[in-house]
């Protein structure tokens, strides 16, 4: 029996530290230097190459804190969400990224225990004036697992649009809609002659998509991804994230991932979470390629998580 | 290098291990023959045979119950039986009984059928109901318990006292417009509307713990996926939750249903055990107003404990019986088997 091997030394995590927020570029674009530099780092292929036409704050959140029982989950964040470019949320588990997200369309309130403070706007007009169920409307979401309810593919794209005024639309009036929401989804060719067909026999990636097409037949201006791709193989992520970039210059999209390379490939502004507060918000090349936060530097090179 | 020498110990193991003498070694599947040496096979306590053998037996002991019993009322059922007496009145031959033994027993079968269906129609809105506001609100939560622990004593409560309570109810003279009255306005307290609503006491705990369970294993994602889409909690549960429970409703609503068709006791007091006497002039509503009988109660009085005393009946109907909970039954599987989590990961 050969000696025990010495466990490897624990790094020491700075915890408490102010948020290192990187001011974006004047004008439009990305810096050519800081996408050479992420690139020598990580070689992952991106995906979101091209010119940004319009960029819009849609979202602002404003010293968000949530808690849970008291304890605190998210501790004052500040940060815009802009149509036009994707915001990633990267950090370890059980750091506020889910609960930050659940907060922007107020599915926090869901939670008994949870009480927020700070304000979140919606195009200038805060959230918690907004009715509730329009609000939603406005922010749709889809989750890690796949979940269509269990009805026809044409019943859960329709599903958001039922039940607004008093009468309930037709199946014929509702169609051009439902098939406009699946086009967008990228699901119409595969499922445009089985409509009627149960959501639930489709295959995980198609049953995300429908998802995504569900949130985007109501009409959203933001688009909350809470680890889209986590329950899904390669083949059917890489659909994903093509959708999430063809959909990028309508909506405002917000993604929490776990998968630094994912978020290296769709997102164009990184936040980088830790233990509830916000580490370090950036252009994506500027995080992962130049983090200026110790933290991050660790995170992102692997060092915790 | 090491190899041999450890399965050399292990073998050494095997041997010092202290072991009864003459015990036989437990045979491994053929498969997995040949993977060990006769040796290095350990023998099973004797504590571990008994065991085992108990298991057996209790296993096939209820087989051999079950098959008995189904084997006996068919060879039983089908000598008595004969196809013209299903659809035949029973006769009354005197005016003590009650219940005729000549004749077929078309107003059993038809009993059965009436009260099974009037006693899961009453018991379905309740128990799904039920299930909803425990399962999907609940609060506060000592109602929520109070609640739980009364849907448990309906299910603990024997059907003849449950029966005897519900004719206490029920003679008294405001529900005199339910059941088979006298024409001094005495109000006898029977009639198969109120067999149909005490039997929906026994249907509706087990509604309500199938309805609540099926409710339960919906994930929590999927509730809030409908939230996040701008839907209140109202229409999530009439759109969502109840179609996604649909098969764990059907299962509950199956074995009330089975429950209803094999209880006697509420049948002897509350629906009279009497050939269908229909009450008044409204054509539906005069059967539901009227006593009548089932099949269990039709072998109760035909079997030689009864009055009728007429065993070769009692065995046919019996047998009938039988066969319609047993179909029951098999739907039940049907149901409960195709019915897996549709969003498992």
């Amino acid at each position: 029996m050969g000696p025990l091997k010495q466990p490897p030394p624990v790094r020491r995590i700075v915890v408490d530290d102010e948020p290192t927020i990187v001011q974006p570029p004047k004008g439009n674009g990305t810096t050519e230097e800081a996408k050479t530099g992420a690139a020598a780092l990580l070689s992952a292929p991106r995906k979101r190459e091209g010119k940004r036409a319009t960029i819009k704050e849609r979202m602002t959140l404003d010293e968000l804190g949530v808690a849970y029982a008291g304890k605190p989950a998210v501790k004052a964040v500040s940060l815009p969400v802009r149509q036009g470019e994707v915001l990633g949320l990267i950090g370890p588990s059980g750091c506020g990224k889910t609960t930050l997200l659940r907060s922007l369309n107020r599915l926090v309130d869901q939670t008994p225990t949870a009480s927020r403070s700070g304000t979140i706007y919606l195009d200038d007009q805060d959230v918690d004036l907004l009715d509730v169920t329009e609000l939603r409307r406005q922010v749709g979401m889809v989750f890690q697992q796949p979940n269509p309810f269990p009805m026809s593919v044409f019943d859960n794209v329709a599903y958001g649009l039922r039940e607004r005024g008093s009468r309930r639309p037709s199946r014929a009036a509702l169609r051009p809609a439902v098939e406009e929401a699946l086009e967008r989804a990228g699901l119409l060719e595969e499922v445009k002659d089985n409509l009627m067909h149960p959501a639930l026999r489709l295959s995980g990636g198609q049953q995300q998509r429908l998802c995504i097409a569900r949130s985007l037949a109501v009409g959203p201006e933001v688009l909350l991804l809470d680890e889209p791709c986590s329950a899904l193989d390669p083949r059917s992520t890489s659909l994903i994230e093509e959708l999430i970039m063809s959909l990028r210059e309508e909506i405002a999209i917000v993604i929490v991932t776990h998968n630094l390379q994912q978020a290296y490939r769709v997102a164009d502004r990184v936040a980088f979470m830790y233990l509830g507060d916000l580490v370090e918000y950036g252009d994506a090349d500027g995080v992962f390629g130049a983090p200026k936060a110790k933290r991050t530097r660790e995170y992102v090179s692997g060092g915790f998580g | 290098m090491s190899t041999p020498a450890t399965t050399e110990s292990r073998a050494e193991t095997q041997r010092r291990r202290i072991r009864p003498p003459n015990l036989p070694r437990p045979r491994l599947p053929r498969r997995n023959r040949g993977l060990l040496k006769e040796e290095e096979i350990v023998p099973w306590s004797i504590g571990d045979r008994i065991g085992l053998a108990a298991a057996w037996f209790c296993g096939l002991l209820l087989c051999a119950i079950a098959g008995s019993i189904v084997l006996y009322m068919l060879v039983r059922g089908l000598q008595y039986l004969s196809v013209g007496a299903l659809f035949e009145h029973p006769v009354i031959l005197s005016t003590t009984q009650s219940t005729g033994t000549a004749g077929g027993y078309l107003d059993p079968i038809e009993g059965t059928l009436i009260l099974t269906t009037l006693g899961t129609l009453i018991a379905l809105p309740i128990g799904i109901g039920t299930a909803v506001w425990l399962s999907e609100y609940g609060r506060p939560s000592w109602l929520a318990r109070a609640v739980e622990s009364g849907v448990e004593i309906v299910a603990g409560t024997p059907t003849i006292v449950l029966a005897i309570f519900g004719l206490l109810v029920f003679t008294q003279g405001a529900f005199g417009f339910l059941s088979f009255t006298a024409e001094g306005g005495a109000v006898f307290g029977r009639s198969f509307f109120i067999a149909g609503i005490m039997m929906s006491l026994i249907a509706i705990p087990l509604i309500v713990g199938a309805t609540r369970e099926a409710l339960q294993s919906i994930p929590a994602h999927v509730r809030e996926a409908s939230y996040a889409l701008g839907k209140d909690k109202i229409s999530t549960i009439r759109r969502v939750l109840l179609p996604a429970s649909r098969k764990g409703i059907a299962t509950g609503t199956t074995l009330g249903m089975g429950r209803i068709a094999g209880d006697t006791a509420i049948v002897v007091i509350l629906l009279g055990a009497t050939p269908l006497e229909p009450q008044g002039d409204v054509p539906i509503l005069k059967v539901l107003q009227g006593t009548g009988s089932t099949l269990t109660s039709y072998v109760y009085n035909n079997s030689p404990a009864g009055e009728g005393n007429a065993p070769q009946k009692a065995y046919a109907a019996a047998f009938v019986l039988l066969i319609i909970v047993i179909l029951m039954n098999f739907f039940v599987d049907l149901i409960s088997r195709k019915g897996s989590d549709p969003w498992a990961r």
